[in-house]
């Protein structure tokens, strides 16, 4: 039995990498993953800060789940992701300005990323409090590399340079680093991927 | 002129969807017809200005005043997903028509960053206002305007390529998501055009 669980956890934790990722596969969250990517940390930063928020409100949804009302459980959730947004936000101000001031308004705006509201609906409203905590964990480390990958091909591309470190002294095809580069990045992505999942 | 300025920029240079990145969801989602992307536009439309009137008095009334700024986000998206529903209940009163034409999209609206990204912007007044005072009510309302429209002309253009897409043969790989980024992608490249225009 206590082997099982493992299992269930290792399971619930490794399906938002690949089989489940939440922007390559299950396509939620694509704002921040297009406006944010512009280069390999930024791509990461957005990604951990939406983990944060994902394993918090998972954790705290898990937990008063069986108090709130069926009806009134959306506004519910939303009131939860957004405290823990409000948190972040201060958070990042405090103590990260620089990336902070790069991501902008894409901090606030993780209250209406539709991952952090689906795994809220979709498991920690049906699951025990370690389980929603070990899924909002996978599902935000996913979601953190494939935005972290996004960036760094970005990066590689548009500025010759990966995580800031410039590897040829040379312009490289600006486009990528641009809005249409994000388009055209994250289209590439997704095919990819599907062909490795089939 | 300043407000036809305001909304040239934020129609086509600063288009929402195409060099901003928000709303994506509802511009990959309900863009394959021409006339459900009219109607979802005009549902943005007509939200996002009341939503902007209602978060900028609240912004203005009550936040500032006593000086909890840091509760916009929760304040904001409780507001909207509000006002939302309240939105929905009248039109189904006073206008069965009008509710026909926009009630299915009202609630996905809810969870559409644009409409919460314009609310934070005019909330903090650093949208571009053109030279107009930001933290005043009517600017802000042409700039939520001019947002609506440049999403309602992005996702009608949109619709009108996937509606031919729709015929043409494509890799198995690139159907569906990824093909329409790679339209996006040539749209954004297309909307680059007017970054000197203001």
């Amino acid at each position: 039995m206590k082997e099982e669980t493992t299992m269930n956890n290792w399971k619930n934790f490794t399906k938002g990498f690949i089989k489940e990722n939440p922007v390559l596969v299950m396509l939620l969250g694509c704002c921040p993953t297009l406006g944010t990517t512009t280069s390999a940390i930024n791509g990461l930063s957005m990604g951990l800060a939406t983990t944060f928020v994902l394993v918090c409100s998972n954790i705290v949804i898990s937990l008063i789940k069986n108090l709130i009302p069926d009806k009134v459980r959306i506004p519910s959730y939303i009131v939860v992701i957004a405290s823990f947004v409000t948190v972040i936000d201060l958070l990042m101000q405090a103590y990260l300005p620089g990336i902070y001031e790069t991501l902008g308004l894409f901090i606030p705006l993780i209250v209406v990323n539709c991952i952090v509201l689906g795994r809220a609906e979709a498991f920690a409203s049906k699951n025990g409090v370690w389980a929603s905590c070990v899924d909002g964990l996978g599902m935000g480390l996913g979601y953190a590399l494939a935005l972290m990958i996004l960036g760094a091909v970005r990066e590689v591309l548009g500025s010759l340079s990966i995580f800031g470190w410039q590897f040829i002294q040379a312009d490289g095809i600006l486009v990528f680093v641009l809005a249409p580069g994000a388009f055209f990045g994250l289209a590439y992505f997704i095919a990819v991927v599907r062909r490795f999942n089939k | 002129m300043a407000y036809i300025l305001i909304i040239i920029s934020a129609m086509l240079v600063n288009n929402i969807v195409l060099a901003q990145f928000l709303g994506i969801c509802p511009f990959l989602g309900v863009s394959s017809k021409v006339k459900t992307a009219v109607g979802m536009g005009s549902a943005v439309l007509f939200v996002m200005t009341l939503a902007t009137i209602v978060t900028w008095l609240v912004q203005t009334y009550i936040l500032n005043p006593l000086g909890i700024q840091f509760m916009q986000t929760v304040a904001f998206i409780l507001i909207i997903a509000a006002l939302v529903q309240m939105v929905e209940i009248i039109l189904k009163k006073i206008s069965p028509s009008l509710y026909q034409a926009l009630g299915i999209f009202l609630p996905l609206i809810t969870t559409n960053c644009a409409i919460l990204g314009v609310a934070i912007l005019v909330g903090n007044g650093t949208y571009n206002s053109m030279g107009l005072d930001a933290t005043s009510l009517l600017p802000a309302i042409v700039f939520a305007i001019g947002t609506a429209l440049g999403f309602m002309l992005a996702l009608v253009i949109f619709a009108g390529i996937r509606e031919h897409l729709a015929k043409l043969p494509i890799p198995e790989g690139m159907k569906g998501v990824p093909a329409a980024l790679v339209v996006a992608g040539i749209l954004a490249l297309a909307f680059m055009g007017f970054s000197g225009l203001v």
